[in-house]
C-alpha cells in the first residue's frame, strides 16, 4: 500500500486548479444571477461562445468514432494501441459538452424534457438524442477499462458480447450528429453569412470532424509517446496523417465547389470583417496543413506533424466559432463578444477535461503499449482469432 | 371548419399613437411603461422609420420556424392562427430565437427561470370571440382584425385603390409560406427593415431536406459498416490460413506472451 502524500505542486496543476475554481465561481454566479447578468447573450445574439465550445468539443471527440471504426470495424488492427486514448478523448469530450449545455440552458431543471417531449422536426431534438445515446455507447466502450482495473471480468464479457452492434450504433450516431451540428444552421440562411452558409453544412461538418478527430489522435500519440514509450510507429502515424490530409482535401473541394456553384465565391474577393475571418480559417486550418501533410518528410517528422495537427485543430476551432459567432454577426451593427463569466466557465470546463484525461490516463490502463486483455476480454468479435492473447495457456 | 384569423397592418395609416401597445399591455397584464422595441414585456412595439411607424410583433407563420426547431415542441400553431408557447415545456435552448426569420422571440434574460416571450395573438380573447386588443385599440384602422382570406382580398383592393401610393406587395401573404400578420406599405418594404429576401418556401423545409435523410443514413450505414466488418475480418482470416508462415509467426507471437 502506498501512503497518501500531499500532491506535488506543479505549474500545470496550479493553472488547472485556478481555472476550475474560477469556473466554478462563475458557474455559481450564472445560476444565482441568471444568464442576463453574467453573459453577453442578447435577444439579437442568443447563442454565443458556449455553443461554439460545444461544436469544438464534439468535433475533437470525433477521434473516438473514427478510430473505433478503423480498428474494430475495418480491422486496421495496427492502430489498436490508440483505441483507448481515442475513446477516452471522446468520452471526456461528450461529458464536457453535456456540462456546458446544462449551464447554457435557460432552464437547466428542464434538461430531461427532450426525453419525454418529442419534436422530430427539430435538429436540436435529433442532436439531443444522438448525444445522449452516443454518450451511453461511449460509457459501454469505456467501462471495460474501469472494470479491468478492478478485475471485474464478468461484466466485461457481457459488454463484449454486444460490442459489434454497439460499435456500429456508435459510429452511426456520431456520423448523424456530427453532421447535425451543421444542420442546425440550415434554417438561418437569412442570418448566417454566405461565406459559411451552405445547404451542404451537414456534409462539411462531418468531413471536417474526421480531419480534426484524426489530428487530435495524432497529437495525443505525439504528446504521450515521450519518455521512451512509443504508442504508434512513425509509419502508422504517417498513415493517419494521410487520412487527415485526404479529409482536408475532400473538405476543400466540397466547400469551394459549393461556393462557386452557388455564386458566393465573390464574398471572398473583397476584404471585409467576414472575409478576413474566412481566410484565417481556411488558410490556417485547411490549405496550409494540407500542403504540409502532402510531404512524406513532414508526415514522418514529429515536429512537422505536430505543427500541421495544431493548425488543423486551430482552423477547425475557427471554423466552428466562425459558424456560431462571426458568421452570425453583422459588422459593425450586430456583434458579440463573450463576457468574462462566459470565458471563465469555458476555461474552467476545459481545465476539468484536461485534468480528467490526465488523471484517468494515470490511474487506468489507457496507454498500455500491450493492451491488457485478460481471458474474458478476447472475444472473436473484437480481435482476429490468433493474435488474441490468452494468458491462461 | 375554423376560419383562420389574421391582422392587416397598413403602415400608411399608422399615426404612431402607440394605442396598440397600450391595449396589448393591458390585455396581457404586462407592465405599462411605453417601450420602443420588442421585449419580454412588449409583445408589440412601434419602430420609427422617418415619418413612418412600423408595428412589429410575432408574424404567426403558417409553418412556424420556432415550432419546427423547438426540441421539446413548446410551440404550437392553432387552427385559428395564433402560434403559442408553453413555458412549462421550454428547456431554454433559445433555438427559436436563433431561427425565427423575423427575429421576434424575446427572452427574460434577467430571470433565473427565464421564458421566451412574444405576441400570443390574444388567443384567450379569440377564444371568447373577441378581436385582438391591438386591433381594438387602433383609432385609425391601421391594424385590422379579420379572417385571413377576407383581409387578403381587402389588402388587394386597397393597393389597387391607392393609385400607386401603396407598393404592390402584401408582406406576409406568401413570405416563408405565409403568415397571419399582413402588411401594406407606402414605401418598399426593405426600406423599413423588412427582410424581403426570405423567399416563399417555409424555413422548416430547409431542415427537413437534411433530417429526412437520417433514416436512410442509419439503414444504409449500419448495413455497410457490418459488411465492412465482415469482409475485413474474413480477409484477415483467409490471409492467415493461406500463409503458413504468418500463422506460425502469429502463434510464436502468442507464445512469447
Amino acid at each position: 500500500m502506498k501512503t497518501l502524500t500531499f500532491p506535488r505542486i506543479t505549474v500545470w496543476r496550479v493553472i488547472a486548479t485556478t481555472l476550475i475554481l474560477a469556473g466554478a465561481i462563475a458557474a455559481a454566479a450564472r445560476f444565482t444571477l441568471g444568464l442576463g447578468a453574467t453573459t453577453n447573450l442578447t435577444d439579437e445574439f442568443p447563442w454565443g461562445l458556449w455553443i461554439g465550445f460545444d461544436f469544438l468539443g464534439i468535433g475533437l471527440a470525433a477521434a473516438g468514432f473514427t478510430i473505433v471504426a478503423a480498428v474494430h470495424l475495418f480491422h486496421a488492427d495496427d492502430y489498436e494501441p490508440i483505441v483507448r486514448p481515442a475513446i477516452l478523448t471522446a468520452f471526456i469530450g461528450y461529458m464536457l459538452v453535456v456540462l456546458v449545455l446544462v449551464i447554457d440552458l435557460g432552464r437547466p431543471d428542464h434538461f430531461w424534457h427532450p426525453l419525454v417531449m418529442w419534436n422530430h422536426h427539430s435538429v436540436m431534438f435529433e442532436i439531443t438524442w444522438c448525444v445522449i445515446l452516443y454518450t451511453t455507447v461511449l460509457s459501454f466502450e469505456f467501462a471495460p477499462i474501469v472494470l479491468e482495473k478492478f478485475h471485474m471480468h464478468a461484466p466485461i464479457k457481457w459488454i463484449h458480447s454486444i460490442s459489434l452492434p454497439l460499435m456500429i450504433i456508435g459510429v452511426l450516431l456520431s456520423t448523424l450528429h456530427q453532421s447535425s451540428f451543421g444542420s442546425l444552421y440550415l434554417i438561418v440562411p437569412n442570418r448566417l453569412h454566405p461565406l459559411w452558409y451552405s445547404p451542404l453544412l451537414p456534409v462539411l461538418f462531418f468531413v471536417s470532424c474526421i480531419a480534426s478527430g484524426t489530428s487530435m489522435v495524432i497529437l495525443e500519440t505525439l504528446i504521450m509517446s515521450r519518455n521512451g514509450r512509443t504508442l504508434l510507429s512513425p509509419e502508422l502515424r504517417a498513415n493517419l496523417a494521410k487520412i487527415t490530409a485526404i479529409a482536408l482535401a475532400v473538405y476543400l473541394v466540397i466547400r469551394f465547389q459549393d461556393m462557386v456553384h452557388r455564386g458566393t465565391i465573390g464574398y471572398m474577393m473583397t476584404l471585409t470583417y467576414h472575409s478576413i475571418a474566412f481566410y484565417a480559417e481556411v488558410l490556417v486550418g485547411f490549405v496550409v496543413p494540407l500542403i504540409l501533410l502532402m510531404f512524406p518528410r513532414i508526415r514522418y517528422s514529429r515536429r512537422g506533424l505536430f505543427t500541421a495537427c495544431i493548425m488543423v485543430l486551430t482552423g477547425f476551432a475557427a471554423n466552428r466559432m466562425n459558424t456560431a459567432i462571426t458568421g452570425m454577426e453583422v459588422y459593425p451593427t450586430r456583434t458579440y463578444f463573450p463576457s468574462l463569466m462566459e470565458v471563465l466557465i469555458m476555461l474552467g470546463i476545459a481545465a476539468i477535461g484536461f485534468s480528467a484525461f490526465w488523471l484517468i490516463a494515470r490511474y487506468l490502463p489507457i496507454f498500455e503499449a500491450e493492451p491488457v486483455t485478460p481471458k474474458a476480454v478476447a472475444p472473436e468479435a473484437l480481435w482476429p482469432p490468433l493474435p488474441a492473447t490468452d494468458e491462461g495457456i | 371548419m375554423i376560419k383562420q384569423k389574421a391582422l392587416l397592418i397598413d403602415i400608411s395609416l399608422c399615426i404612431g399613437c402607440n394605442a396598440c401597445q397600450v391595449g396589448c399591455k393591458e390585455a396581457n397584464h404586462l407592465p405599462a411603461p411605453e417601450e420602443k422595441r420588442l421585449s419580454p414585456t412588449a409583445y408589440t412595439a412601434l419602430e420609427e422609420h422617418g415619418d413612418l411607424h412600423v408595428r412589429r410583433l410575432c408574424q404567426h407563420c403558417e409553418e412556424p420556424t420556432c415550432k419546427s426547431v423547438c426540441p421539446v415542441g413548446a410551440f404550437t400553431k392553432t387552427a385559428e392562427g395564433p402560434v403559442l408557447y408553453d413555458a412549462e415545456k421550454c428547456i431554454g435552448c433559445r433555438y427559436c430565437m436563433q431561427a425565427c426569420p423575423f427575429r421576434v422571440p424575446r427572452y427574460e434574460w434577467s430571470s433565473t427561470r427565464p421564458r421566451v416571450q412574444k405576441c400570443i395573438f390574444c388567443a384567450p380573447r379569440l377564444a371568447k370571440g373577441l378581436q385582438t386588443a391591438c386591433a381594438e385599440a387602433c383609432p385609425t384602422g391601421a391594424t385590422k382584425f379579420g379572417d385571413r382570406d377576407d383581409l387578403l382580398v381587402e389588402a388587394g383592393k386597397r393597393i389597387n385603390a391607392s393609385g400607386g401610393k401603396l407598393v404592390q406587395k402584401i408582406y406576409g401573404r406568401e413570405d416563408v409560406g405565409g403568415t397571419s400578420v399582413l402588411y401594406l406599405s407606402p414605401t418598399p418594404f426593405e426600406n423599413l427593415g423588412f427582410d424581403t429576401k426570405l423567399g416563399n418556401t417555409p424555413m422548416p423545409i430547409l431542415t427537413m431536406n437534411a433530417l429526412s435523410k437520417v433514416p436512410n443514413v442509419a439503414a444504409v450505414g449500419s448495413v455497410m459498416l457490418a459488411g465492412i466488418w465482415w469482409i475485413t475480418k474474413r480477409r484477415a482470416d483467409v490471409d492467415l490460413h493461406e500463409n503458413p508462415s504468418k500463422l506460425i509467426a502469429a502463434a510464436q507471437k502468442r507464445d512469447e506472451k
